[in-house]
């Protein structure tokens, strides 16, 4: 049997004491009949063992992306990685050759989508699916894997394990199918979890349940969570730091406390400001005029000047605000940054 | 009474294999207020929602606009009677004809009601409609897909101003849509209302947003109304369990409160609509279970410890927030 796990560890280059995660300056671009449309734009943020970051963002805002490019599961053609480091323990990921990189992403770094039906085998039993990855990964019998499968899907609280490793996907319901596909996630112990809107299509009940199990894994396991989502009460719950990213930039990173707080950013205000909230009913909703730019065509300067109360010449212009150190563990990419945490 | 303008009488929609979506709904919407409808997916919410329209027809029960039932209307009666009472639907992508343009789209009911617009102003008809709802006249011979997700919602709430009804049925008119946009909705809809007098059921999972909207809540649970009352009632002082859970269940944006909000996390899922539970069909998740709950159906009425009507043996008010 070999051991794929000490493999792993033996990456050259690999630096227990560096950040387990970060990513620096990060570009995607996307090409397309239609243009170039450049979804991530110098993408930045860093992530610690044990720790929850919430990646922040609309439709289209290239947080998406973003976790695909670290996974490397990107479509490429179209996607193309054209600047950054995606760095694993002091390692560039993006530097790796594709039978080093599949290693890393199976034992260091796993990923959960927001539609768990779609990316489980429909045809293949959750059981075979579970232990597939113990029989290729760690070289186990076909008794060994399963008996391994049944033990995750007992971690996940699936009712009668046992008895449901030969059902299919479809039988579960929408709540058992995400907390299968956690399992699966979860089965080579990662020490990076990517979760892209894990609970977008479920129920609030069932939601509180999926965040709940979530963060108990988590805590069990020391693991660093990346939590891609659109949901600003999810972050508030369960959230260390937050990045906020628009047009395919981070805009503003601190946190959660202190961004919910005093945003330091326009964009982040505004986002805060347009949500109705069960525990204030206010009058009339701040919402944002107009609408988040087209990838392929990303305005001059600041990419939400166009939208923004605070913009004046210098954000129409070419840089892009910096990244502005505005408080210890805080940036944000505004020049009017002193205004905004002023009002 | 006089004020009411719709009006659902023990609503029953069952479908084949058995499933019950609608199981006995009581509802009254009164004149230029909003009443919000919330519950989890299978709920019968969006089944509600298309009986209340006349887009299915009920396996019995009536639905009462001004005065007629829609459910026994046929013909001409019935398209009369539709002018008043017109739908918002979800997905702006899938409701809106990809080949049409948006000055047909929305001139559409003028085709159908060809007696509420003479022909020859038409246009400028539609293009007050784009106008009201914040889209640009000029922009008629366009197609929906050169517009965004939130413009399409109003190219649909346009359509749906179009005859002039007095009552909107909106079935999740901003889950599709991302929060600065839906905030735009939002705020167009209550503008709306103001301004011509309409009556709004508003269908959502979301409820924060129903919250916000809304007068009064149903909260529905398997087919049926379990809780219903004045916004602060059921979101400051809810009686039913579920009602309780599912608030309990909404993540609050605001850090400080983590931990320190009161949790109700419930086991398992909502059962099969084709085979609910006996008596109470929250039972099998609800703390508070006892036999008479399995035996003895609770009815949806004021009792002793629920100044709204709820249908829990064991009502009682839980502040949530």
């Amino acid at each position: 049997m070999t051991d794929i796990k000490a493999q792993v560890d033996v990456l050259p280059g690999i630096d227990p004491r560096a950040p387990l995660l970060q990513i620096n300056d990060l570009h995607v671009e996307f090409r397309t009949r239609d243009g170039v449309a450049k979804a991530v734009n110098g993408a930045s943020f860093w992530l610690n063992p044990g720790e929850t970051l919430a990646i922040l963002g609309e439709s289209g805002c290239g947080k998406s992306v973003t976790a695909q490019a670290i996974m490397g599961i990107l479509d490429s053609p179209p996607g193309h990685i054209t600047r950054g480091e995606v760095r694993y323990r002091g390692v560039d990921l993006l530097k790796l050759r594709e039978d080093e990189r599949r290693r890393v992403r199976a034992n260091k770094i796993a990923m959960i989508f927001q539609d768990a039906l779609s990316a489980l085998n429909p045809v293949y039993t959750v059981g075979f699916q579970l232990a597939e990855l113990f029989r290729t990964h760690r070289g186990m019998s076909r008794a060994d894997a399963k008996n391994r499968a049944v033990e995750l899907l007992d971690q996940v609280r699936i009712p009668a394990a046992r008895s449901r490793i030969g059902d299919y996907p479809h039988q579960f319901s929408g709540g058992m199918r995400q907390r299968v596909m956690i399992a699966m996630a979860l089965a080579l112990d990662p020490e990076v979890l990517i979760a892209d809107e894990p609970t977008t299509a479920l129920d609030v009940t069932v939601q509180a349940q999926i965040m709940g199990l979530l963060a108990e894994l988590q805590r069990q396991r020391n693991m660093g969570l990346i939590l891609i989502t659109h949901d600003m009460g999810v972050v508030a719950d369960v959230a260390d730091r937050i990045s906020v990213m628009y047009a395919g930039r981070v805009v503003e990173e601190a946190p959660v406390y202190d961004i919910y707080d005093k945003p330091g950013h326009p964009y982040t205000r505004a986002l805060l400001e347009s949500i109705p909230r069960l525990d204030l009913k206010g009058q009339q909703l701040t919402a944002i005029r107009g609408l988040p730019p087209a990838l392929t065509d990303i305005p001059q300067g600041c990419a939400f000047n166009p939208r923004c109360g605070y913009a004046k010449e210098p954000c129409r212009q070419d840089p892009a605000p910096p990244a502005y150190a505005i408080a210890p563990r805080r940036t944000a990419r505004c020049h009017f940054f002193r205004e905004v945490l002023g009002d | 009474m006089t004020d009411v303008v719709l009006e659902a009488r023990n609503l029953v929609k069952h479908f084949t294999g058995g499933i019950r979506a609608v199981d006995g709904v009581d509802l009254q919407l009164r004149r230029g207020e909003t009443l919000g409808v919330v519950g989890e997916s299978g709920c019968g919410k969006s089944t509600l929602a298309k009986l209340l329209v006349g887009l299915e027809k009920p396996t019995s029960g009536s639905v009462m606009v001004r005065g007629e039932d829609m459910t026994r209307l046929r013909g001409g009666g019935l398209r009369r009677a539709r002018r008043n009472i017109q739908m918002v639907l979800q997905d702006p992508y899938t409701s809106l004809n990809p080949r049409m343009t948006v000055g047909d789209i929305v001139g559409e009911p003028f085709e159908i009601h060809s007696d509420v617009v003479p022909r020859g102003k038409r246009q400028q008809a539609v293009q007050d409609l784009l106008d009201t709802v914040g889209l640009n006249p000029d922009h008629i011979n366009r197609y929906p897909h050169q517009f965004s997700g939130g413009q399409r919602q109003r190219i649909g709430i346009a359509r749906a101003l179009a005859l002039k009804p007095e009552i909107i049925v909106c079935d999740e008119p901003v889950s599709a849509l991302d929060v600065s946009i839906q905030a735009q909705v939002i705020n167009l809809l209550e503008r709306l209302q103001d301004d011509f007098g309409l009556s709004y059921i508003f269908i959502a999972h979301d409820l924060s947003v129903v919250r916000h909207i809304s007068d009064r809540v149903a909260v529905m649970y398997l087919g049926k109304i379990v809780e219903q009352g004045h916004d602060v009632a059921i979101y400051d002082q809810p009686t039913h369990p579920y009602t309780q859970a599912l608030l309990s269940a909404v993540p609050v944006p605001d850090p400080r409160l983590r931990g320190r909000r009161k949790q109700i996390v419930l086991e398992g899922d909502v059962p099969s609509p084709a085979d609910p539970p006996s008596g109470c069909r929250f039972r099998t998740r609800c703390w508070k279970a006892q036999h008479v709950c399995a035996e003895q159906e609770p009815v949806l009425q004021i009792r002793e410890r629920s100044p709204h009507p709820s249908a829990c043996h064991f009502a009682e008010i839980n502040r949530i927030h």
